[in-house]
């Protein structure tokens, strides 16, 4: 029997064609049974075959995950829906683009700081800086923390994207 | 479709009658307008389809519902774009909400005007995204005949359901290739729904069956989709077993009303035996089913002391509202010829005395007769009045649809179906004016079969222009009014939830319903007391056309037994005299 009362966070790597109204479906179907997203993402993935894979996060009671993995798969476009947090070990990275304004010793400090995450420096002005971070979701949250304590600035963050780890292989079945 | 084959070209619409041609479709239901007259006139030259033309887009789909459920064939719907494709809206969400196989052809303006707020243009795609089962907008004259086939699978496949194809008028003209012969073969390949159980399950299912000792078998519409042939399973586990049987609105038909292990719907309307059996059960056996709201009454005191397994074509359905032990995944049909086969390898028995001891407490909730009623004086009951249709017709092969609302629970109630695919009406959605469109489906599928719309008379209001319709094509269905002059189902909750404030519920201005017949060309008749109904039945039945019969019922009759919103299957309302002892609850108030 499944739980119906601890909320847990999961990640869903979904195959689908890429086809006209695609994430449509696939919004619509949290957004009209009322389920959380934390983040999505999608891009085509094999050019040939026109697919597409789309990795969301979501949140919900294990009842609610089954039944959101269960729509997914129910879906006509969709192939296959992998479901990262309980499968075989997994990698998720995520990709946060951080502009941060300051000067004077915020400006060194922040410098420092985009260092020892190994954020690359994208772009950078008198008394800005662009920074590129990749990481967990917890890695880029922590350095955009930081970043906010050192100046104004502004965030845009690809959402998560992941991948069983090992020789397993998500194929069109 | 092998790259070899040579495809013939020819305009959109005529590949899209070929392609229907093939799958085996005989009648569309539709409605004309700018934006589908090349099909239009694609018809017009064709011999092997009918068109039956509607008198709204919504009765389009009701007709095609009808036609499907009491065929198992997909309904084919034909619409115009814009208003045309948002009036079919409604029926739509009904065959979605009840899974009844559909493919919905609508118009749409040409491709170079998509976006542009065209005349007549509506976004159908996105409009109908969340009330199909699947849809498309056809963009490539390439892919029309990959997408009409794709439609008809994806509608009949698997947990059957409504699919649109959008059709743009330049694509209905240009040349497309048409390939003679089946080519699914890429559609198949994509949606593949699992129809056979798996066989380790179907062993873990029989081995709680084994240990059942107050068992009971709850069958829903999925027992009708699948088949016949489930129906006839059923009927064999029902007998190899000895297990009550409860059955969903929209499975009534799948057992014979009159099998003595048959407990009647269950249900907010649904029978005392039926409820109390579900309530005080061990083990529950789901076929078909979905656990649906008005089955269940209050979850955390649903059938609390079962252990459950369900049985279901759609995964998505096991685990959605109820918790089971065990899911089986796949058709009913198929599930329970393995079932049956499982028992015979694990030699099944009964457990004799304790079915014995469960059916002697069932028998005794069944004295209580919950569904008697008294016809004293003139006044019209209601309940008599469907009773003396059903035993009127029992020699006939008759079909039944229905509106909603309080006529459709007592013919739900009162009137016993022996087969499936013979009773027709609107469940998950509910939706008033399905009755009468989903009738003309029916007749039309079955010219020679007794149609019958039990009717409420503010439900018939709701799509009477297919009245039009019904004289046009000489139909002879017969519309069965219960005219208590109320909306009554309303008039029910406002008396028994709003402190008898009837807001709004009043039928007024009605039209006289024997006249209004006369205008049509039908015949019209009235019922005004207990002594006329036999004459008019007799009368209707007798009629060779279409009839309206009014029947004048009592006017404030409430539908018991009730479960009110919010309670539990132990907690029925059993009739006037046990409506004061039970409140509903605040929470229950809030429910519909
Ligand atoms: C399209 C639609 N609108 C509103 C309702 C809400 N509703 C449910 S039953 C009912 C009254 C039906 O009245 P009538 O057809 O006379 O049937 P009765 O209950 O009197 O037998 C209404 C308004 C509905 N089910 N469908
Ligand atoms: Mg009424």
């Amino acid at each position: 029997m499944l739980d119906t009362t601890q909320t847990e966070r999961h990640t869903l790597s979904v195959l689908v064609d890429n086809e006209p109204g695609v994430l449509a479906r696939v919004v619509g179907l949290f957004s009209g049974r009322g389920y959380n997203i934390e983040s999505l993402t999608v891009s085509e993935v094999d050019t040939a075959r026109q697919l597409s894979r789309i990795s969301v996060v979501t949140s919900g009671t294990p009842m609610v995950i089954e039944q959101i993995k269960q729509l997914l798969d129910k879906l006509v476009p969709t192939h296959s829906v992998q479901d990262l947090t309980v499968g075989p070990a997994h990698v998720e990275r995520e990709l946060a683009l951080v502009k941060i304004v300051c000067v004077g010793d915020k400006r060194v400090e922040s410098l420092r700081v985009a260092d020892s995450f190994r954020a690359r420096t994208l772009d950078s002005s008198l008394n800005s800086f662009v920074f590129e971070v990749t990481g967990n979701s917890s890695k880029v949250t922590a350095f955009i923390e930081l970043m906010n304590s050192l100046g104004d600035t502004e965030v845009a963050r690809t959402g998560v994207c992941g991948m069983t780890r090992g020789n397993n292989i998500d194929l069109v079945g | 479709m092998s790259k070899t084959q040579t495809a013939a070209m020819m305009p959109g619409a005529e590949v899209i009658l070929k392609v229907m041609e093939a799958e085996g479709v005989d009648v569309i239901f539709g409605y004309p307008g700018g934006a589908v007259l090349p099909i239009y006139d694609a018809l017009f030259k064709n011999n092997s389809i009918r068109h039956i033309l509607v008198r709204h887009e919504q009765a389009a789909v009701h007709a095609a519902e009808g036609y499907a459920r009491s065929t198992g064939k997909v309904g084919v719907v034909l619409v115009t774009s814009g208003p045309g494709a948002t009036n079919a809206v409604t029926g739509l969400t009904d065959a979605l909400m009840d899974s009844v196989p559909i493919v919905c052809l609508t118009g749409q303006v040409p491709s170079h005007l998509i976006g542009t707020d065209a005349f007549q243009e509506a976004d159908t795609s996105g409009i109908t995204r969340p009330c199909t089962k699947y849809n498309y907008l056809v963009k490539k004259s390439d892919r029309l005949q990959a997408n009409i086939e794709e439609a008809f699978h994806v509608a009949r496949s698997g947990r059957p359901g409504p699919v649109v194809l959008d059709l743009p008028k330049d694509i209905q003209m240009l040349d497309a290739p048409y390939v003679e012969h089946k080519s699914a073969a890429p559609a198949v390949q994509r949606y593949k729904p699992v129809t056979s159980p798996d066989k380790a399950v179907i062993k873990e299912a029989v081995k709680m069956m084994k240990q059942a000792k107050k068992p009971v078998i709850y069958g829903g519409g999925g027992l009708i989709n699948s088949g016949p042939h489930a129906s006839d399973a059923l009927h064999r586990l029902v007998g190899k077993t000895g297990w009550p049987t409860t059955l969903t609105l929209m499975g009534l038909g799948a057992l014979p009303a009159d099998d003595r292990h048959f407990l009647g719907m269950l249900g907010m309307h649904g029978t005392y035996q039926a409820n109390l059996t579900m309530h005080n059960c061990d083990f529950m056996l789901n076929l078909g089913a979905r656990f649906d709201d008005r089955v269940t009454g209050r979850l955390s005191e649903f059938a609390p002391f079962s252990k459950k397994v369900h049985a279901d074509i759609d995964p998505s359905s096991i685990n959605k509202v109820v918790n089971v032990d065990l899911g089986i995944i796949g058709d009913v049909g198929e599930t329970l010829e393995a079932l049956l086969a499982e028992m015979e390898a694990q030699s099944f028995r009964p457990n004799d005395k304790a079915m014995a001891r469960w059916w002697e407490q069932i028998e005794g909730w069944r004295s209580r007769d919950c569904l008697a009623f008294e016809q004293a004086g003139p006044v019209i009951k209601p309940q008599k009045s469907i009773q003396r249709l059903y035993e009127m017709t029992m020699d006939r092969d008759v079909y039944v649809t229905t509106e909603v609302g309080q006529h459709q629970m007592w013919a739900a109630q009162y009137f016993g179906f022996h087969k499936p695919n013979r009773w027709m009406t609107s469940g998950g959605l509910g939706t008033m004016g399905y009755g009468l469109p989903a009738a003309v489906g029916v007749q039309v599928a079955h010219p020679e079969a007794t149609v019958i719309d039990i009717s409420g008379e503010a439900s018939f209001l709701m799509n009477m222009q297919e009245l039009s319709t019904i004289a046009q094509y000489n139909l002879p269905v017969k519309i069965f009014i219960l005219n208590n002059e109320w909306m009554g189902m309303v008039r029910q909750w406002q008396e028994l939830v709003h402190g008898k404030r009837y807001s709004e519920s009043y039928s007024s201005s009605l039209p006289d319903f024997v006249k209004l017949a006369d205008t049509f060309g039908m015949k019209g008749l009235r019922a005004s007391a207990a002594d006329d109904l036999d004459d008019v039945i007799a009368e209707m039945l007798a009629t060779d056309g279409p009839v309206i019969a009014d029947i004048r019922v009592e006017k404030e009759e409430n539908c018991f037994p009730m479960i009110p919103s919010g309670a539990a299957h132990h907690e029925m309302i059993l009739g006037p005299e046990d409506e004061a002892n039970k409140s509903i609850s605040e929470e229950g108030k809030v429910l519909v």
